[in-house]
C-alpha cells in the first residue's frame, strides 16, 4: 500500500517535472521566436540601390519563394547577380545586382530565370524586354548636364530599348535663347530597369537611377479622369455641350473662344486718326 | 570500467591500427570536405560538376536536388514550388529515408566539423559545465520555424540558419559569417556541450523525422562483449541512443540503435575496442536466444 502511494507520489512527480521541463522550452523557444518574427520584420526591407534579377514581381512573394541556393548567380553570363552575404542590407543568401557597379546585360534566353528551381524567378517571364526589376528615374535634374544644355545623352544611347524607355524631349534653352535642351525622359512602359543608363552616366554620383518601381512611380488618384482622354475613348463629349456664350458687345466687336479673344471688326473705328496723314494735315478744311 | 578521459582511444588502436580506429571518422571529413569541394570546384577551378549550394544544387546539369526543410519553410510562407525544386527535395528525401535522415548531419553539413572541433576542445580543456536544457529543443524551434513562416509569410528561419549560411558563405563568399561560425563553436565549446547540433538546430531535427524509419542504422551486434568502458557514450553527439540498444539484452530490446537521432556517423564503431558495433539494416534487430551475456569480469 505504502509502496503505491510511493509509486503514485513518483508519477506525480515525474509528470509534473515533465510538464515543467516542457514550459520551459516551450517558452524559450516562443521567446526566441518572437525575437526573430520581430528581426524578420526589419530585415526584410531591400535598399533601393539592390535591383533583383528579372522575373521578380513582388518582394514580398520572392523572399517566400527564394530558397536563396544561388543558382541563377551561377548562370549569369555577365556576373551581374550576386549573393547577399551576412552583414550586407540584402536579405542574407537571395540574389540582386547594383546597376552603378554591373549591370543587367538582358540576355535573350534569360538564364537567370531558366536556372531558378523554385519558381522565384517567374518562368512565365519569357521576353526580357517584359521584365520590370525596376525604373530608371533622371533623379537630380540639377547636375545632370542635359538641364545645363549640353549634348550628353549617354543614357540615352546605352539604353536597350532606346527612343522607347528613353526619349529626347526638345525644350528652348532660356539661358542662350536660341539652342535647344536634350532632355532625357523614361518611360515606364517600356523601361525594364537593367541599370545600363544608371551604369554609364557620366556624371561622378549618376543623375539617372534606377529605383524599385513602387519607389519611382507616382500614382494618379483612383477617381481622377482626365476630360480629354474620357473625351476620347467615348468618342464625344460626356455632358451637355456648354451653350455657346456671346458677350453682350458694342457694334463691330467679337469675342474668339478659341484663343484669339477680342475681336475688332471695324478697325477704322480703332483710332480717331485716319490712316492718311494728309487728311490730318487738312483738318478743319473740309471738302 | 570506464576509461580515463585522457586514454580515450588509446586501447582501440592499440588493437587495431590507427588508421581502423579512425576509419569513419576519416571518411566523415573526406564526405564533408568533398561536398564541399565539388561545391568550389566551379568557382575556384572552373570545373561546374555541382552548381549552387546545398540548399539547392544542380549536378551535371541533370540532377537536381534541394533541401526539403527550406521547401517546407516555402511552402508554409505561402508558395508553391516549380517541379525542378520538388523533384530534388524528392531525391534527397529517398535517399536520406534510406540511409538514415541524420547522415545529412554527421557526414554533410559543414557545421559539423565546428562542432565536433569544439567538442574537441571541450575534451581537451576537460570543461564538464554546461547549460542543461532538453534535446527535444529542437523539434519546438523546428515547429516555431515553420509556424513563423506561415505567420510572416518570410522564410524567418532561413535569415539566420547557420546551416544554410555557413554553407552558402564558404560557396559564395564570407561576409560575416566567419563570426556565425566562431560563435556556434564558442556556443559548444563553451556554453552547451553538444549543444547546436544536438539540442538547438531545427535542421538537424527535421531530418531526424526523415530517418524515422531509415534502413541502414548501427547495430551494437556483439554487445555481450562490451566491457563498459563507455568510450562509446563519451564520443557519440547523441550518447542517449546508444543505452536502449547497447543495455537492451536484460529488457528484451534488440542490438539495433534504432533512435532516428543517431547520425550515424560511426564514432561508436572506431572507438570501440571490442568492435561492439558496425553498420547494418534495421531489421537485424533479433534478440539473441541464447543468452551470451557474460561481461568480462576484471580483476
Amino acid at each position: 500500500m505504502t509502496s503505491d502511494t510511493h509509486k503514485q507520489a513518483l508519477a506525480a512527480q515525474s509528470r509534473r517535472n515533465f510538464l515543467v521541463s516542457m514550459a520551459r522550452t516551450a517558452g524559450g523557444v516562443s521567446l526566441l521566436g518572437l525575437g526573430l518574427g520581430l528581426y524578420s520584420r526589419q530585415s526584410i526591407s531591400l535598399p533601393a540601390d539592390a535591383i533583383r534579377p528579372p522575373g521578380v514581381a513582388d518582394e514580398k512573394d520572392f523572399l517566400s519563394a527564394c530558397i536563396r541556393c544561388g543558382l541563377c548567380v551561377r548562370d549569369c553570363p555577365y556576373d551581374t547577380l550576386k549573393l547577399a552575404q551576412l552583414g550586407d542590407d540584402v536579405v542574407v543568401g537571395t540574389p540582386y545586382f547594383e546597376a552603378r557597379k554591373v549591370p543587367c546585360e538582358m540576355c535573350d534566353d534569360i538564364p537567370c530565370v531558366k536556372a531558378c528551381p523554385t519558381g522565384a524567378l517567374e518562368p512565365q517571364l519569357t521576353n526580357i524586354d517584359d521584365a520590370r526589376m525596376g525604373l530608371a528615374v533622371v533623379s537630380d535634374q540639377e547636375n545632370c548636364i542635359a538641364f545645363q544644355g549640353l549634348r550628353c545623352e549617354v543614357c540615352y544611347n546605352v539604353c536597350p530599348a532606346r527612343g522607347k524607355a528613353i526619349t529626347l524631349d526638345r525644350q528652348h534653352n532660356v539661358r542662350t535663347g536660341k539652342h535647344a535642351l536634350f532632355i532625357p525622359v523614361v518611360h515606364s512602359d517600356a523601361c525594364t530597369g537593367c541599370g545600363k543608363c544608371e551604369h554609364a552616366c557620366i556624371l561622378d554620383q549618376a543623375a539617372i537611377k534606377v529605383f524599385p518601381i513602387q519607389l519611382a512611380k507616382g500614382e494618379l488618384g483612383k477617381h481622377y479622369r482626365l476630360g480629354w482622354e474620357e473625351k476620347q475613348k467615348a468618342g464625344g463629349s460626356l455632358v451637355t455641350p456648354d451653350q455657346q456664350h456671346k458677350y453682350n458687345l458694342p457694334k463691330g466687336q467679337d469675342y474668339d473662344y478659341e484663343g484669339e479673344g477680342l475681336i475688332q471688326q471695324d478697325k477704322q473705328q480703332d483710332t480717331p486718326f485716319s490712316e492718311n496723314p494728309l487728311q490730318r494735315l487738312n483738318r478743319g478744311f473740309a471738302k | 570500467m570506464p576509461t580515463a578521459i585522457n586514454k580515450l582511444g588509446l586501447d582501440a588502436v592499440q588493437k587495431k591500427g590507427w588508421l581502423v580506429a579512425h576509419k569513419w571518422l576519416l571518411l566523415r571529413r573526406l564526405s564533408q570536405l568533398g561536398i564541399l569541394g565539388l561545391f568550389l570546384a566551379g568557382p575556384w577551378f572552373g570545373v561546374w560538376i555541382v552548381k549552387g549550394n546545398m540548399i539547392s544544387s544542380l549536378t551535371l546539369d541533370v540532377l537536381p536536388l534541394s533541401d526539403p526543410y527550406v521547401l517546407w519553410q516555402s511552402l508554409f510562407a505561402g508558395h508553391v514550388m516549380e517541379a525542378t525544386a520538388i523533384v530534388g527535395a524528392l531525391i534527397v528525401l529517398a535517399f536520406y529515408m534510406l540511409v538514415g535522415g541524420r547522415v545529412y548531419c554527421a557526414w554533410v553539413c559543414p557545421v559539423n566539423i565546428v562542432t565536433d572541433a569544439a567538442e574537441w576542445l571541450r575534451l581537451k580543456l576537460g570543461i564538464k559545465s554546461g547549460a542543461q536544457y532538453s534535446r527535444k529543443t529542437r523539434y519546438w524551434i523546428l515547429g516555431m520555424s515553420l509556424l513563423l513562416a506561415a505567420i510572416t509569410q518570410v522564410m524567418v528561419w532561413e535569415l539566420v540558419n547557420p546551416v544554410s549560411i555557413i554553407n552558402r558563405s564558404l560557396v559564395f563568399g564570407m561576409g560575416m559569417a566567419g563570426w556565425m561560425i566562431l560563435s556556434i563553436f564558442i556556443f559548444d565549446a563553451f556554453v552547451s556541450r553538444r549543444g547546436w547540433c544536438g539540442h538547438v538546430c531545427p535542421v538537424g531535427a527535421f531530418y531526424s523525422l526523415l530517418g524515422k524509419f531509415s534502413l541502414v542504422r548501427v547495430n551494437a551486434i556483439n554487445r555481450s562483449q562490451c566491457d563498459d568502458c563507455m568510450e562509446c557514450f563519451v564520443v557519440c553527439p547523441e550518447p542517449q541512443v546508444i543505452t536502449p540498444a547497447l543495455r537492451g539484452q536484460e529488457k528484451n530490446i534488440g542490438p539495433v540503435i534504432l533512435s532516428s537521432n543517431c547520425t550515424n556517423c560511426g564514432r561508436c564503431i572506431d572507438i570501440c575496442s571490442k568492435d561492439v558495433f558496425q553498420f547494418d539494416h534495421r531489421f537485424n534487430n533479433k534478440i539473441s536466444i541464447k543468452v551470451t551475456h557474460q561481461r568480462e569480469v576484471l580483476p
